[in-house]
């Protein structure tokens, strides 16, 4: 009981806030509502005891990745911003595909989680899931986890190649 | 459990160019300004290095990396073909550098590190790894295409290509999340056995298949590749129509060699793609002037032709698919690494109308670029010709006449557009009033470059052997 009424808070939260994103015109309260749909995230992460995953996404979505989506929505010009046409060309074909996702959602909820073959939900308490992508992440997955520094390192070259001020024109000598 | 020397030793040609890509971003801070270009030396250093790795790597096939990693003949293949066009692209890349006033070492240590993604995503038996693989050479291209900065095309494709493509790795994740649900495992000889929800894996894998698809450039999910490879500096299209499609190519393939569910699930999704993105890439290439817009068409139809080799599924079309991608390689770099050097500065020279009469005044040069668009086209002596061939022949084997008979349909509405071009050199003269740029010497490189395609073209099309059996030892890995 004290379960479903979690989920069905934590899911209310994040689906509204996830509409206010869209729909707010001013940029800053889309930022604090994608907040909001991040935290309620979070908590049906928790709910799920996947406390792994409950932490990085506060850790990394709420307060790193939000953080800078608010400094630089703070840096651009929102009054420009604002005032601004939207082009959405597109409205009738979102629509289109928007209504055949929802009615393909809508079905697959009628038939029920043993049509769709899913496996049976998870025990009342998993193995304590931090320590396990521990193990995994030094272990057997260490490759993926080591290169993943050359990806940062291509990133961090192109952010300074395409960022840096352009250097005066070079004489032609 | 730590991993062992072997481990390491099976991945050396991924790890040196990681290093010499390194050592190139860091030699050149210390460099003075007309110094940089010799960098190029050290970043070709590196991919000879990591060549000489791979043929050396051979002879010691087997997992690495607690079977993250297959060090088998495919990944032998994949890997000779991503380095040694990494090798070429730095090899022509230099004079087109100092001619558009460029930065050097961050070009050569993008080319070196993307591969080092390519070279992981060729090797990767395990989709988590494929998928840092791809991220890493997709970031790569990123940048390198964007490397123009000034130029508002090559901004505007770039952006462009950076957004659809972050969209497409979207797509290929979410995949990769649902097959890792459904099966319980993400390596991929495991994921065919214990499957707890078919209807899961059966979406992980179609969403898997569309961001390769975004990868490969196949219709319906080419759109960018227009816009991009006209936009992006010559040399990188050169790259781009190269190195990152085969190695999303051998994602592809290896995923439908050893996932049998995938081979099964993905015939029809690869017979439509492959038919509508070789109709789609011939018939938009015929009403194009721009003849670097027409080429970036022209490789979503070679796309086209490989993935009939897919759907095929015989080893034979496998080895045949491979074979393709480095007869491909070889016309494409040529072709492009041309098209750079004629553009003259700032890429202003592209059209049609710039090519006409070109035989008269540069016979030399118009009859390479002739022998690449023959190869295209797949006139016989020459590799497209053969690469053509055994993809029909394994086509016809595994009994898709309907498919064979559609790309020979498009083969001959190729001819239209390639042979167009060899009728401007040859048989139109210029407008009187155009302006002729000055006629610019061929750069060393480049011309080292063009030689040694021009030279493998014919090669390839006249002694296919060797590398028919080393493509035919690749496609054995899968059994």
């Amino acid at each position: 009981m004290v379960e479903q009424f979690t989920f069905y808070f934590f899911a209310a939260l994040a689906v509204i806030s996830a509409v206010l994103v869209v729909t707010v015109r001013n940029a800053v309260y889309s930022a604090v509502f994608l907040i909001t749909t991040l935290l309620a995230t979070a908590g049906i992460f928790l709910q799920l005891r996947a406390e792994f995953l409950f932490v990085v996404q506060i850790i990394l979505y709420v307060g790193g990745i939000m953080v800078l989506f608010v400094f630089v929505v703070m840096l651009v010009d929102l009054d420009v911003a604002l005032r601004q046409v939207q082009f959405n060309r597109q409205k009738w074909v979102a629509l289109l595909v928007v209504l055949a996702v929802a009615g393909q959602l809508v079905f697959a909820l009628a038939l029920g989680s043993e049509a769709l073959g899913l496996p049976a939900a998870a025990p009342e308490s998993l193995e304590p899931n931090t320590e396990s992508v521990g193990l995994r992440l030094f272990e057997s997955y260490m490759l993926p986890f080591e290169i993943a520094s050359i990806l940062l390192l291509v990133a961090m070259i192109g952010a300074v190649l395409l960022g840096k001020r352009q250097k005066p024109p070079r004489s032609e000598a | 459990m730590l991993p062992a020397a072997t481990d390491y030793y099976r991945l050396l040609p991924e790890i040196l160019a990681a290093v010499f890509g390194t050592i190139v971003m860091l030699l050149e801070p210390f460099l003075r300004r007309e110094h940089k270009a010799a960098l190029s030396w050290l970043g070709m250093l590196g991919a000879a290095a990591a060549l000489g790795a791979a043929v050396l790597v051979r002879s010691d096939a087997g997992p690495a990396f607690f079977h993250l990693i297959q060090a088998d003949p495919f990944t032998f293949f994949l890997r000779l073909l991503i380095y040694a066009t990494a090798l070429l692209v730095m090899l022509a890349a230099r004079a087109y550098l100092d001619r558009e006033n460029l930065p050097h070492g961050e070009f050569y240590a993008l080319v070196l590190l993307g591969s080092v993604g390519m070279g992981v995503m060729a090797a990767a038996a395990e989709l988590v790894t494929v998928f840092i693989g791809l991220e890493i050479s997709s970031l790569s291209t990123y940048i390198l295409a964007s490397y123009r900065r000034e130029a508002l095309r090559a901004n505007e494709s770039a952006l462009k290509y950076f957004l659809l493509g972050s969209f497409a790795t979207a797509f290929f994740l979410f995949g990769v999340a649902l097959v890792y649900g459904a099966t319980g495992t993400a390596r991929l000889e495991q994921v065919a056995e214990g499957v707890a929800s078919v209807l899961l894996l059966k979406l992980g894998l179609a969403l898997v298949f569309i961001g390769l698809a975004f990868k490969v450039a196949s219709a319906p999910f080419h759109v960018w590749t227009p816009d991009v490879y006209e936009g992006a500096p010559a040399p990188v299209t050169a790259l781009l129509s190269t190195a990152p499609k085969a190695a999303a190519f051998a994602v592809l393939l290896r995923i439908a060699g050893t996932v049998l569910p995938a081979t099964l699930l993905w015939f029809w999704v690869l017979w439509g793609s492959a038919a509508l993105t070789m109709f789609v890439g011939n018939l938009a290439a015929l009403v194009q002037s721009n003849v670097k817009r027409m080429l970036a068409y022209s490789s979503i139809a070679h796309a086209g032709y490989i993935l009939v080799a897919l759907a095929a599924g015989t080893e034979a079309a496998y080895a045949a698919a491979l074979y393709y991608l480095a007869a491909y390689a070889l016309m494409k770099l040529g072709a492009f690494t041309l098209v750079a050097h004629l553009a003259g500065r700032g890429e202003r020279r592209l059209t049609l109308e710039d090519y006409a009469g070109l035989a008269r005044r540069e016979p030399v040069v118009a009859a390479t670029l002739s022998l690449y668009l023959l190869s295209l086209l797949g006139l016989p002596l020459t590799a497209g010709f053969l690469g053509k061939f055994y993809v029909f022949v394994a086509g016809l084997r595994a009994e898709l006449l309907g498919l064979v008979v559609l790309a020979a349909v498009n083969t001959l509405l190729g001819a239209y557009y390639y042979l167009r071009v060899i009728l401007y050199m040859y048989f139109r003269e210029p407008d009187p009033t155009y302006e002729h740029a000055a006629r610019e010497p061929v750069p060393a490189g480049t011309g080292l470059v063009l030689a040694a395609t021009a030279a493998g073209t014919l090669l390839l099309g006249i002694f296919p052997g060797h590398l028919m059996r080393i493509a035919e030892l690749a496609a054995a890995s899968f059994r």
